[in-house]
């Protein structure tokens, strides 16, 4: 087995551990080939369980004989271990690092993971594009599934069944695919019951210098917009970094061909400026050195908070478009897996209550970003302690659903979740037991055959008893359009996950207990109210005939 | 009425700074009193009211096409933007208010004139709701370290003194008067907080008039005195709240700070708490930052920085953290100064009260404090928020700071306070109302001069009637009963939206956890009640109690009958939901056995930890 040549040494005694706001723990520390185990000899109760894959860089340094290696993770946790012996250590810390930057994805836990509960509900067929089109189909009949993509060969980041509008055939959409970046066509994204209205998403068009058009596009396009109404373009770049575009092959949507149109642009930035946000923003959470001046200048220079801002601002405005101008919407930046995928979510998350319970989220998370192709396996590949070049590693997704923290924030009783869940899908993203994450694609998770291999995070998270920790105590469904507040007053730095080791959570937790105490006890006291009617107008029938002759 | 020239103006509109939407036309009204704006909307009309007291500031912008635009600032940061049809009008609105947002004489102010119609009894009895030596008493004093002094009863010692004084038993009448003559504005040091735990205390006082090289054996034997007060510690701590730069500068005035080799057994501090000066243009830039139209996420927080006000919330939190852990942890008494001692240290001691005493945490705690700390410490209301026409370089938002700092708290300790924002955000506004006289005049001789309880009414005990309304759902005194500890890192301190920019309603959460929560505690105390009901109607018609006819002679019976047993503590589900009830004015219908379990825990409440209230919340949770 491949894991046991990278282990050099399997388990070491008298280790410490360091975390903020806990105790130190004493212990024996074991490495295993996915694991990295610390458990105490005192009491069996302490036990530190670390996936290899969490782990985003490790430190070492050396005071005499004592090594210590400062373990920093992916879901910006930092803990230190205390190492006697200094060979020790330092094969710990080579075998750690060889055992946290696996390429192989057949190596992963997932893949080795097997669940200690029954899996009831399956969340592999959960969420098929099968199942969203039926949901569709109750609502409308201008839209079909095309089997077009069922090699992955149209389009390699789309799923095998794609969303069109029904009077465009499947030789269009070919010729469409050739015109738009990475085979990305236009396909379905949001069907707004309320108007009828829909949101599309693509890739870049493929104009070029030389302004190339294709009929075919503009057909399909077109195809989705009543008659005599007009639409909007979403171009989630700025019109300078859509103009660059041109030189490498790509571009935007010409006026003069799609007449029909209006084209907006917006300023979501790339990945890799994403990226270098997310390093500096943890950078300054985590200096604890800074002055209030310091403090809130690094905040600022992070842009951390301004890209949160803009990219709640394209989504309102995709939302706009089509619930209040009752206009149908196209959103795209370059690829079409990134920025496009953020607005297009978000905009479901305001338009769409069902996005806001926990199922529909969970649909959400797989029709909007697996299924629609955002690499994660890239993406995620590092999170902010990453001392090496950034490849393709972005906090696009991490980005996503801090915007959505900032709209559960503002409407706190109109999500079905709480905070919690919205955490949880980010460690999992970043490093999880289960598949779900796993792989780039669609087609890539085919070819992984994950879905017989690996676990669903969702059989697991919808278990009953991991439901209740994520259930939002306050929720009140509420069928309106909720509208976010973008105002820089209104956007708070998400807590929960860039301070969430940086504070002691205890009288937050205590809050968030008894606030579920309220409500619990409210409702077990209405039960009882209800149930004691029920006993006395029961008595009062009874008694009745006795006393009404 | 005779300062308003144009009592009423048609035709006005109220510009909102965020919803595009077109400005309604609405009436623009000036009372003796308000300013109001009237909207005429087709379904509700809807009206904003504006205190004159309130008013800060009134800008004439330059004539627009569509009218002429007034921008009315206020202490509540309320912003108004009203377009007026006509220049004329504009001005004669303008000229008004600038006379009746600035009142002359005292006699103008609101309370003077506000009338809740209650008797004189009833007017005396609300002005004894808040009594310091009650607060002594409760802290332990006197006892044989501490005693209650009348010595300033005339307000001879220090005229911007209380009446009644905290002094150390062992300082003689000589030490003590010697110390006011040594101390700027004869603010001699005197006792602030009494903790009975480590018998440590924190004093006040003003700079000593030290100059360079001067002297004073009184005031020296004074510190001593303070010192030997506290058996527990051999040292106290001297805490000058201002940077050391502007201390040093007051030497040369004859004032400054104690040289540490004239008295014995002192540890020295600086603070570095800015001067009123630089928390007012600091304000100002905040405020400025926050009428900004469409800032950017950067411009934002660029701002915030260069503003400077988070810097200054966080050196008084700070400071107070440090003398509430030195009192809490070391057990080592503090004394505290800045130049004149009404400023920065009333914000200090009263932040480190919240700090070390539940108490204080409450909501008639919170009162005890401010009246304590503030009013009657002589802390200048009249000047520091421009009550009265004066000089404007007297104003600084000293007093909002200090409910910033408790606000910046209770985020911190969610369960830790009685007491909700509404609560902290209604008290402010009062300060600056007038409506009732608490904090008309600068000090205790001065509201004593001006007859205020016998013009004015006290604002307490109208809090304490509509108290539901400001109640913390999630308050959890027991849990919560000792030295709170919070981070004062600058990423734990958060812009407070909720003050600064309130009346920007968009910006605020669409949807309030408190009032959900609220509502919830208010539906729990009818449903409990209707429990009661339906229990005791199932025991008349199963026969074990006899027919509601019938008198019910004592509670006990019931408490004697099974079937009504859980009901007495399912009344009590959170221990300090006892006033709740209490203050939503009982029904006479509910049984007596209920008042009778409420006053058992009303004695309790003022304790620390009620263990009372602990066991009827576990039984609660069995029998539900």
């Amino acid at each position: 087995m491949e894991f046991a040549e990278l282990i050099k040494t399997p388990r070491v005694d008298s280790v410490v551990l360091h975390r903020p706001f806990l105790p130190t723990v004493e212990g024996t520390l074991c490495l295993t080939g996915h694991h990295l185990i610390l458990s105490s000899r005192q009491d069996n109760t302490e036990e530190l369980w670390l996936l290899h894959s969490n782990i985003d860089a490790i430190d070492k340094r050396f005071v005499g004989s004592l090594g210590t290696i400062i373990v920093k993770c992916k879901d910006l946790r930092i803990i230190q271990l205390d190492i006697p012996g200094m060979e020790e250590c330092l094969n710990i810390a080579s075998s750690i690092e060889a055992l946290s930057t696996l390429d192989s994805l057949s190596l992963m836990y997932p893949f080795f993971y097997r669940p200690m509960f029954e899996v009831i509900e399956d969340g592999w067929n959960l969420f098929s594009p099968a199942e969203a089109f039926k949901d569709l189909e109750s609502m409308t009949d201008e839209w079909r599934l095309s089997e077009i993509n069922k090699d992955f060969a149209v389009c390699p980041s789309y799923p095998s069944l794609v969303t069109v509008p029904k009077d465009i055939d499947d030789d269009t959409l070919c010729k469409a695919a050739a015109f738009r970046h990475g085979g990305r066509f236009p396909v379905l994204s949001y069907y707004h019951k309320k108007n009828g209205m829909v949101m599309m998403r693509a890739g870049q068009p493929l104009t070029g210098t030389n302004g190339r058009r294709c009929k075919e596009d503009e057909k399909l396009i077109n195809a989705t917009l009543r008659p005599g109404k007009r639409g909007y373009i979403i171009d989630t770049r700025t019109i300078a970094v859509a103009q660059q575009a041109k030189a490498r092959g790509g571009g935007f949507e010409q006026e003069a061909n799609y007449p029909q149109w209006r084209r907006i642009h917006k300023a979501i930035e790339r990945s890799n400026i994403l990226q270098e946000s997310l390093i500096k923003l943890v950078e300054a959470c985590n200096d604890q050195s800074n002055s209030m001046d310091r403090w809130l200048s690094k905040l600022e220079a992070s842009n951390w908070q301004s890209h949160v801002k803009e990219i709640l601002t394209t989504a309102c405005l995709a939302a706009q478009c089509i619930d209040r101008e009752g206009a149908s919407v196209l959103v795209h930046g370059t690829e079409g897996t990134d920025s496009t995928l953020q607005v297009t979510s978000l905009a479901q998350i305001i338009l769409e209550p069902v996005c806001r319970t926990i199922r529909g989220f969970q649909a959400l998370v797989e029709r909007e970003w697996l299924q629609a192709g955002h690499p994660f396996q890239q993406r995620c590949a590092q999170s902010a302690y990453s001392n090496g070049k950034p490849r393709s590693e972005a906090p696009v997704f991490l980005l996503f659903l801090d915007c959505v923290w900032q709209i559960l924030r503002q409407f706190p009783c109109s999500f079905e979740f709480n905070e919690h869940f919205l955490v949880t899908l980010f460690e999992h993203a970043y490093a999880s037991q289960f598949g779900t994450f796993l792989g780039n694609s669609a087609a890539e998770r085919v070819k992984l055959k994950l879905s017989r291999k690996t676990v669903s995070l969702w059989s697991w998270v919808n278990r009953p008893q991991e439901l209740e920790r994520f259930v939002n105590p306050l929720y009140e469904p509420n069928s309106l359009v909720i509208w976010p507040s973008v105002a820089p007053q209104s956007l708070l730095l998400w807590e929960g996950v860039f301070l969430r080791w940086n504070r002691s959570t205890k009288c937050l937790d205590e809050a968030y207990e008894e606030m579920v105490h309220i409500i619990e006890y409210n409702k077990e006291l209405q039960n009882k109210v209800n149930s004691l009617s029920r006993q006395l107008a029961q008595l009062e029938t009874e008694d009745s005939p006795l006393q009404s002759p | 009425m005779e300062h308003i020239i144009t009592p009423k103006v048609e035709y006005v509109k109220l510009l909102d700074r965020y919803t595009s939407k077109k400005a309604v036309t609405g009436t623009l009204y000036l009372t003796a009193t308000h300013l109001i704006y009237v909207e005429p909307a087709n379904n509700n009309r809807k009206e904003t009211w504006v205190l004159h007291h309130h008013i800060s500031a009134i800008e004439k912008l330059p004539l627009t096409a569509s009218g002429c635009p007034l921008l009315i600032h206020c202490k509540t940061f309320q912003l108004l933007h009203l377009l007026l049809p006509r220049e004329r009008e504009a001005q004669e609105v303008h000229q008004s208010l600038l006379r009746l947002s600035q009142p002359v004489k005292v006699e103008e102010l609101y309370a003077f004139l506000y009338n809740p119609k209650q008797s004189d009894a009833e007017r005396l009895d609300g002005w004894s709701l808040i009594d310091i030596v009650t607060d002594f008493n409760r802290m332990g004093l006197p006892n044989e370290l501490w005693d209650i002094s009348h010595i300033n009863s005339e307000y001879e010692l220090c005229s911007t003194y209380p009446s009644v004084l905290g002094l150390p038993k062992s300082a003689s009448v000589a030490t003590v008067t010697g110390s006011a003559k040594f101390r700027s504005r004869g603010r001699l040091p005197a006792l602030s907080y009494y903790h009975k735990d480590t018998k440590a205390a924190i004093c006040r006082c003003s700079q000593p008039l030290s100059g360079l090289s001067s002297r004073c054996i009184e005031d020296e034997q004074m510190l001593q005195a303070i010192s030997e007060a506290n058996p527990n510690c051999p040292f106290i701590y001297v805490v000058d709240t201002r940077p050391k730069l502007n201390a040093m500068a007051n030497r040369a005035a004859g004032k400054g700070y104690e040289n540490e080799g004239n008295y014995s057994n002192i540890r020295f501090q600086f603070q570095g708490i800015e001067n009123i000066h630089v928390m007012r243009s600091s304000l100002q830039k905040l405020l400025e930052l926050c009428a900004q139209k469409s800032p950017s996420m950067s411009d934002y927080l660029t701002g915030l920085e260069n503003s400077g006000w988070l810097r200054h919330i966080k050196a008084v939190m700070d400071a107070g953290v440090f003398l509430a852990k030195a009192v809490g942890d070391e057990g080592a008494s503090v004394l505290v100064h800045c130049s004149d001692g009404w400023d920065r240290t009333a914000q200090v001691c009263s932040l480190a009260c919240i700090l070390l005493d539940p108490y204080y945490r409450t909501i008639k705690g919170l009162m005890v404090l401010i009246e304590k700390e503030w009013i009657s410490f002589g802390h200048k209301f009249s000047h520091r928020c421009g009550l009265l026409e004066g000089d404007p370089k007297e104003v600084s938002p000293v007093f909002t700071q200090f409910v910033e700092c408790v606000w910046q708290l209770s985020e911190q300790f969610p369960c830790a306070f009685q007491f909700n924002e509404r609560y902290l955000l209604t008290i402010h506004d009062h300060v600056y109302a007038c409506q009732y006289g608490n904090f008309i005049g600068n000090c205790q001789k001065e509201r004593q001069d001006m007859r205020l309880r016998e013009r004015t009414f006290s604002l307490w005990p109208f809090l304490l009637q509509c108290q539901d309304e400001f109640r913390n759902p999630l308050y959890k005194r027991s849990t919560h009963n000792s030295l709170l500890r919070p981070s004062t890192l600058p990423l734990h301190f958060k812009f407070w939206c909720g003050m600064y920019n309130r009346y920007d309603k968009g910006m605020q959460p669409k949807q309030s956890v408190l009032d959900t929560l609220l509502t919830l505690t208010l539906k729990q105390t009818q449903e409990e009640r209707t429990m009661t009901e339906l229990q005791r109607q199932l025991a008349v018609a199963d026969g074990v109690l006899p027919h509601p006819d019938e008198p019910i002679d004592s509670s006990s019976d019931h408490n004697g009958s099974p079937k009504a047993l859980p009901t007495t503590s399912l009344d009590q589900p959170n221990g300090d939901c006892v006033s709740l009830t209490n203050g939503a004015g009982e029904e006479e219908e509910s049984a007596n056995r209920e008042a009778e379990a409420e006053d058992d825990l009303r004695a309790a409440k003022d304790k620390p930890v009620s263990m009372v209230t602990q066991i009827l919340k576990e039984e609660v949770q069995e029998s539900s």
